[in-house]
This record gives structure tokens, sequence and C-alpha cells, in this order.
């Protein structure tokens, strides 16, 4: 079994928002970026595992988006990715990135493609979908448990209030959730080794752009915080019901 | 244009409060654009299809047969879509729960389109374009998001408006069996509740009770889940605590966890990390209960109580159950 990851490029966890070009773009001026969490974190790493444990032959990941993403994909390749793709285009909206993900796929089949449930920048939480449904493969949402059973997938899927173990047969998309793996560090002679293992910059599909940010602003921090006596919690009742009208 | 919503209610014959909201959304939308609004529910109730209609919807489609829709999201997307054509009708609404989103992202990859995820409400609509106000930087900024594209795929974050009831509101309402075969690719083998608090999923609760590092342990979230129960809530856990197995995962609640937007979210014993207050900041009224007054929380609350929580939480839990009796 091949298992393909797609990686996104998200601003570092603690990075400052801000925009530019009259609110209608987001600053990335001194914005560390890294492998999107859900991706790295959980996606990743339970796909390694899955080929440490001999139940994979080969883990690649890919990318849909400019040069300027190389190193991050280099870090995927250093915490034990065997090859890395780059589709060499903006990666507008989940739509154009589930687009260049389809055609790819299409052309190179992958029997498990293992993603991030959403990216901490955008949190659309849709691509994979997309990507299931223009394969018309299965779609696995919101796994924080994942297995393979000779041909099958076995999952914990995460739903309101609880989770559902499924089943699937091969090929299969599947979007992980937090708690399918532990986050890893790359050692020394993992970055050595991705220095050298293949990335594969691929020409973009023709898409079309489906929906564009317009206007972004900032959440509005808020007014300052009221004390109350932590011996007349009864006051704290009333502020809620009478002030805050959330009781 | 008319608008096309699903409300899977196939688990108790009850239409969730998310498929209610999506359903007063689309109303909205096909008023603006001389449309009706259209409800395909799988196996709802009597009292659901009223409720259905007093939330706007104009006619509702309700499959009285099982289909697979819960276990396998490409089955639900596939009958969506057969419904969305025989009914002539391009925009489709869902709710962006855990089943919505996926449900809904498979149905825009069906139709070879986009989806406008996870909005909160809508900006404008002209002509063909349609401007959604949505969350991004997980609650750290708003943005508008256009769609523009001739079919049109969008989900209602839940809790992100109130309901405006008509109990005058009437559907045209046609109970159907579904003859088409839907053999489900994904099978459930079995489901796992993990719910406590009053049984109230978190993403959709209206108030949520939340315990970090200070509670010392799993054995003390007693008095996070007695305040719960005493509030209707849902009970959620900081990064740390989940990290550790105190909790499970998916009572995470921050940036790599569940981004939540109650109405009421008290945090007890959580210092309020960046991470933290990006997946709740969203949330309208933000209590915390925290000994370190110098705790980051405090700067994005509105109530703060500087305390130790072993005995302000259990007081809190009397004052709670007093008020709700004098509430009767």
């Amino acid at each position: 079994m091949k298992i393909l990851v797609p990686i996104a490029q998200v601003p570092d966890t603690t990075a400052k928002i801000s925009f530019t070009d009259n609110n209608t773009k987001f600053n990335a001026t001194g914005v560390q970026f890294i492998i999107n969490p859900y991706d790295e974190w959980y996606a990743l790493v339970r796909a390694l595992e899955l080929k440490e444990a001999g139940l994979a032959q080969k883990v690649s990941v890919i990318h849909v988006g400019l040069a300027d993403a190389d190193a991050t994909i280099r870090k995927a390749l250093a915490l034990g990715a065997d090859d890395s793709f780059r589709i060499d285009t903006d990666p507008a909206d989940a739509y154009v990135v589930a687009q260049q993900l389809a055609q790819f796929i299409k052309n190179n089949p992958y029997e498990l493609i293992l993603m991030g449930k959403e990216t901490i920048s955008y949190n659309s939480g849709v691509a994979a979908g997309i990507l299931a449904g223009l394969l018309d493969y299965p779609y696995i949402a919101n796994a924080s448990k994942l297995d393979i059973n000779g041909n099958t997938a076995v999952a914990h899927q995460d739903i309101e209030g609880g989770y559902q173990v499924v089943e699937c047969a091969l090929p299969v998309v599947i979007s992980a959730n937090k708690g399918m793996a532990e986050q890893r560090i790359p050692n020394m002679k993992g970055i050595m080794a991705a220095r050298t293992k293949p990335l594969q910059v691929i020409p973009a599909y023709p898409v079309n752009i489906i929906t564009k940010y317009e206007q972004f602003e900032l959440a509005p921090g808020r007014s300052a915080c009221k004390f109350i006596d932590p011996n007349n919690v009864e006051e704290l009742v009333h502020l809620l019901h009478t002030e805050a009208k959330v009781i | 244009m008319s608008v096309l919503v699903f409300a899977d209610a196939s688990n108790n014959g009850k239409v969730k409060k998310a498929s209610f909201e999506a359903t007063y959304f689309a109303s909205q939308i096909a008023q603006q654009t001389g449309g009706k609004c259209v409800v395909l529910s799988l196996k709802a109730d009597d009292d659901s299809k009223q409720k259905l209609a007093h939330a706007g919807a104009q006619k509702i489609i309700n499959i009285t047969n099982d289909i697979p829709a819960i276990s396998d999201v490409s089955v639900a997307a596939k009958m969506l879509l057969k419904y969305a054509q025989t009914e002539g009708i391009k925009d489709v609404v869902l709710p962006n729960d855990s089943q919505g989103k996926a449900v809904a992202s498979y149905l825009a990859g069906l139709l070879n389109t986009g989806i406008a995820p996870a909005v909160t409400s809508l900006v404008s609509i002209n002509g063909s374009t349609y401007v959604f106000k949505r969350n991004v930087f997980s609650g750290k900024a708003y943005a508008q998001i256009s769609i523009s594209s001739d079919k049109k795929i969008i989900t209602l974050l839940p809790n992100s408006l109130q309901i405006q009831w008509n109990v005058q509101n009437t559907a045209e309402i046609k109970d159907i069996t579904e003859n088409d075969n839907y053999t489900p690719r994904v099978i459930v083998k079995s489901v796992e509740k993990t719910t406590t608090g009053g049984n109230v999923p978190l993403p959709e609760a209206e108030i949520v009770v939340s315990g970090g590092r200070g509670l010392k342990g799993p054995e003390n979230w007693g008095i996070i889940e007695d305040l719960a129960k005493a509030l209707g809530a849902a009970t959620a856990c900081s990064r740390p605590v989940a990290d550790a197995h105190w909790r499970p995962h998916h009572e995470h609640v921050g940036q790599t966890g569940t981004t939540i937007r109650p109405y009421l979210y008290i945090a007890i014993g959580i210092s309020g990390a960046i991470q933290h207050l990006a997946g709740v900041s969203g949330s309208k009224t933000i209590v915390v209960i925290n000994t370190d007054k110098e705790a980051p929380f405090f700067k994005a609350a509105d109530y703060g109580i500087v305390g130790d929580a072993f005995e302000v939480v259990p007081k809190l839990t009397e004052a709670i159950k007093k008020f709700k009796a004098s509430q009767q």
C-alpha cells in the first residue's frame, strides 16, 4: 500500500495575524510558516507509523503551492516521508487544492489519502471531502484513530458526542483529527536525509477559482474583565442572567 | 432561486438544532432570491417536520425508509444530489457539524464546484455572487468570502444565528420511500458515546464548562461535570489536559482541537494560552475562574473570579441550581 499525505502551509500558531492591501490580503511579512498541525502531527505521523509497522510500502507528501513552501515540504521529508511533490500554483481555495490533488491522484494512484481535518489558517475543513467527491472515493472524516487490516481501513470517526468505529475497503480518503498520532520532532539524520530526497515540481492543472476572500478584519477585543468576589458567586449568576443574558 | 437543506433525523426522528438553523438561514437566502426553502429530511417525526416549517421550510421531502447516510457521507451526498436535480435547485445549505460538513464537501466534489464553508451570516447577494461572513485564523479574524459558481454549496456554523420561529408558517410535506439502492462503502461497526454533562454535543452546545491543568487531575472532574449538569452545558478541556489523557481528545477546544462559539464559556483552571483563546474567542460571554490573577485568560474574559476552583466551583453550582429553581 502507498500513502499520500497532502500538506498545507500555515502561519505558526503563535503568529500575529494582520492584513494588507486595504485588508484584502493576509500580511505574510515576518510570519513564520509551518506544516499545518493536523496534516503533520496526526496524518503524516500516522502514515509513517503504518509504514514502520510494515503496513505501507511508501509515504509520499504533496503540497499545492508556490516555491516558498519548499522548506516546509523538506520538513515533512525530514520527519520520514519518502518523496514529495509540489503542484506549482497558488492554493487559492479548498476547491483549487482538491482539484489539483484529484488530477494528480488520477495519474498516480494511492490506496490511502490521509490529510488533516482542516487548516488552522482558513479553517475550512472541506478539501478532503471535495477531493473524495471528485474521485468518487469513500470518505472518512475526522478520524482520531486509524488502523489498516489487509485491504481495509478501520477508523474511529469522531462525531458529536462520541465516535463511531467504521470500516472501509481501500482506496479511501481520510481526514485526521487530534488523537490519531503524537507529534514528532525530526532528528538530525532525518534532516540530513531530507536534503537528497526527491521533491518533484509539477505544473498546475487549469482550474477555476470558485470562492474568494474579499475582506478581512481582526476580531474585536473584549471590554475589561469584571472581577467578582469569590465569596459572592451569586453576583456572577445575577450578572450572567441580567447583564450578559446567557442563562 | 430555491435553496435545498439536508436534515438527517434518522438517529431518533428528531431534527437537530443545527439543521433548524440551516433551514432558517436557507429561507433567508431563498427569500432574497425569490425562491423556496426546500428541506430533504431523513426519518423526521411529525413534531420535527412542523418545527422545520416554523423555521422557514416551505416544502419538506421526508424520506421514511432507512438510508445509510450517517455511516457513509457519500451516500447522503449522492441522494442530496439526486433531489437537487429533480427539484431543479442549485443552492444547497447544510449545518457545519461533523456530518453536514462532510456531506457538503463531498457534494461539492460530485458537482465539481466549490463551497462556502462554516459561514456565520449572509452579507449580500448580487446576481449570482453571494457574500458571506466567516471566521478565519481560528477566530482571530473575520473574513468576507464570495462564491460565484453556478451551483453553490454553503455550510452554516452552529450557534451563529437566532432563529425567528414563525408558528404561522406551514409547509407542503411529502413523505416518500426512497427506492434507489445506496450501497454504503463505509460501514459503521459500533457507536461509542463519550459525552458527559447532560449529553450535549460540544460544537452545538450553548453553554460550555471547560477545565484545565488547574484541576490537578482527572479524578477532580466531578466539579466540572456537576456545574455543567446544573447549566445543561457540555464539558470541554484545554490541550494539556487532553494530551495527558485526563479527558478524551474530542473535548479539547483550541486552535488544534475543536473551535466553539457558545453563548457562555466558563474556563476553570485554564491559563489562556493564545492557541486556546483562538478556539473559544467566538464565545458570546466568557467567564474565567483561576487562582492566578495574572493569568492571561482574564484579559479575554468578560467576568473573572480569582479564587480556588475547588472552593468556588461547587458554590457556583449551588448558586446556579438555586437560580434555576427560582426561574421555574
